[in-house]
């Protein structure tokens, strides 16, 4: 993907691409961090259609909503060979029993049988994590298992 | 009542009349600096209500006012951004200068000021509003438009044109001859060059110098920098302005954010006295006969600024409504116009009547700007419509 950076003196940095219908996407990070959603108008592909203002929190959750997929996409592709696995997303929720707690603390494992490989986190992929690994809410867990033991595994993050 | 007493009073009434008409310029959203312009005729000289007791404590806050627009202006710019914008754009800048100072040295002229008045106006019509235009694209959600980086790179461009010409400026308003004016030239053009080379090679050392963990320590130290650059700056004859404006290109990285932090309510307070002073000491009088002067500098400049963003948009490949946006966006003028006409009143060496003419074209621009930038918009695109072009055909559609 061909992201074209272009700097805006005295304000910040846009970086955009085109996408396959020939509209532009991206961001402008102004010099304070604060950054705005762009997208450009379909009739008039110089102007935007929408400049949407995103705090640092809300960048990361639609940063998690855009990457996780693919990251699960790919590893499902990856696993296509062995049946019987399949990849799955698990969220940490706000308030959620292991908000605040770590891996190690799930016993996911050793009560399930699932794998987290990893988790993504504001728009990051923190791949294999360790049993220390702190979860916060807003955190997408990537896991891979028998489709048995991911639907305990989402139950044991919802109930602890 | 005592002295302090009064000017206590009356510094009082005139900030609180401004923070009204701030919130009114607010309320309708245009910029605030033709309030405050007209706040200044309304006290004063000729006007309503005349300021005795304040006027030694308004002439320096107003000095001030100047320095700390600059300062600000410099911190917004690291000296990188600056390079690139003028690469990218000093064709469509040289052009921006022809174009736009013509109109004020051809009016100056015919109203017989003479060079020094040609120049001084030249200056007043060329330069754009950067603070009103910045202000704009971000409330009209223009940011993320291709046309934006061309219309900002012409505002560096003309802010380091600024660096050159305000140091000539206060030269000739000196009265030193031709010879001298060419010395000016070069000294300016040398310390701008020297200032641009530290800040790109060395400006974290500048920045360390005035930084501090501790906000107040920082504040006096950058304000205090500021002064002294400006004051040693003035002593040299290379104009107190530019010395605060190559001190901000020079202050970069995380210091200069939060220098423009802390610094911006200070740049407003006291560039609000500033705009007041200026209209203090123009008569309301003299306004009315350089009014149709005024209306045919401000259309004039209206098409010759908007002819020169569309020129530069057109440069980087942008559509017809693009080139139409960049040039609108352009059109404001605001507080860097006042600044040269405050120096050629200062200095005493313009007539009276170009503080007035300076005052109304400011007046109109101030307001025409924003307003051209809103609506430029729609009246494009209803031309378009009634002259469908083939390029354009499937846009209007």
């Amino acid at each position: 993907m061909n992201v074209e950076v272009t700097p805006l003196p005295g304000i910040g940095v846009r970086k955009d691409f085109a996408i396959r219908n020939g509209r532009r996407v991206g961001v402008v990070t102004h010099r304070d961090g604060q950054i705005e959603l762009i997208v450009s108008k379909s009739d008039d592909p110089d102007a935007c259609l929408a400049s949407l203002p995103l705090t640092a929190d809300e960048a990361g959750a639609l940063a998690n909503l855009l990457g996780a997929p693919q990251l699960v996409a790919q590893l499902t592709e990856e696993q296509r060979e062995l049946p019987g696995i399949s990849t799955r997303q698990l969220p940490i929720k706000a308030n959620a029993p292991f908000d605040g707690r770590t891996l190690g603390d799930t016993a996911m494992r050793t009560r399930t049988g699932v794998s987290v490989v990893a988790v993504m986190r504001a728009g990051q992929v923190h791949p294999s994590p360790s049993p220390d690994f702190t979860f916060t809410a807003g955190d997408l867990l990537v896991a891979v298992g028998t489709s048995e033991g991911l639907e305990n595994a989402l139950k044991i993050l919802k109930n602890g | 009542m005592d002295h302090t007493a009064l000017a206590l009073i009356e510094l009082g009434g005139v900030f609180f009349f401004l923070g009204v008409l701030g919130r009114l310029a607010g309320k309708i959203g245009m910029s605030p600096i033709p309030l405050y312009l007209l706040g200044g005729l309304a006290f004063g000289q000729g006007g309503l209500i005349p300021l005795g007791d304040i006027g030694d404590f308004t002439h320096l806050a107003s000095e001030i006012g100047v320095v700390l627009l600059l300062l600000l202006l410099g911190l917004e710019y690291s000296a990188a951004e600056l390079f690139t914008g003028l690469k990218r754009s000093w064709m469509a800048g040289l052009l921006d200068v022809v174009l736009n100072a013509a109109p004020g040295v051809v009016v100056a002229l015919i109203l017989g000021w003479g060079p020094i008045g040609a120049m001084v106006m030249g200056g007043v019509t060329y330069i754009s509003s950067s603070g009103i235009i910045a202000k704009v694209l971000g409330d009209l959600g223009r940011l993320g438009n291709r046309e934006t980086p061309v219309v900002l790179s012409i505002l560096v461009f003309e802010d380091l044109a600024m660096a050159l010409y305000l140091p000539i400026l206060t030269a000739v308003l000196g009265g030193v001859s031709f010879l001298g004016g060419l010395e000016a030239v070069g000294i300016s053009l040398l310390v701008i060059t020297v200032v641009l080379v530290i800040a790109l090679k060395f400006g974290r050392y500048v920045s360390a110098i005035v930084d501090s963990p501790d906000r107040e320590v920082f504040l006096l130290r950058v304000l205090g920098a500021a002064l002294l650059v400006a004051g040693l700056a003035s002593a040299m004859q290379v104009s107190a302005a530019v010395g605060a404006f190559l001190l901000g290109i020079a202050i970069s990285g995380s210091t200069a954010e939060n220098a423009t932090h802390m610094l911006e309510p200070l740049r407003d307070l006291f560039a609000a006295v500033f705009f007041v002073v200026f209209g203090l000491n123009t008569n309301p009088a003299s306004i009315p006969p350089v009014l149709g002067w005024a209306v045919v500098l401000a259309v004039a400049t209206t098409l010759t600024k908007v002819a020169t963003g569309w020129w530069a948009a057109r440069r980087q490949r942008i559509g017809r409504l693009g080139r139409a946006r960049a040039g609108a966006a352009l059109v404001a003028r605001g507080e860097f116009s006042i600044v040269i006409a405050g120096l050629a009143v200062t200095a005493g060496a313009v007539t009276d009547q170009l503080a007035a003419l300076a005052t109304a074209y400011v007046l109109l621009m101030a307001i025409l700007g924003p307003v051209t930038a809103r609506i430029v918009e729609p009246v494009a695109r209803a031309l378009q419509r009634k002259a469908p072009r083939t390029e354009t055909a499937t846009a209007s559609s």
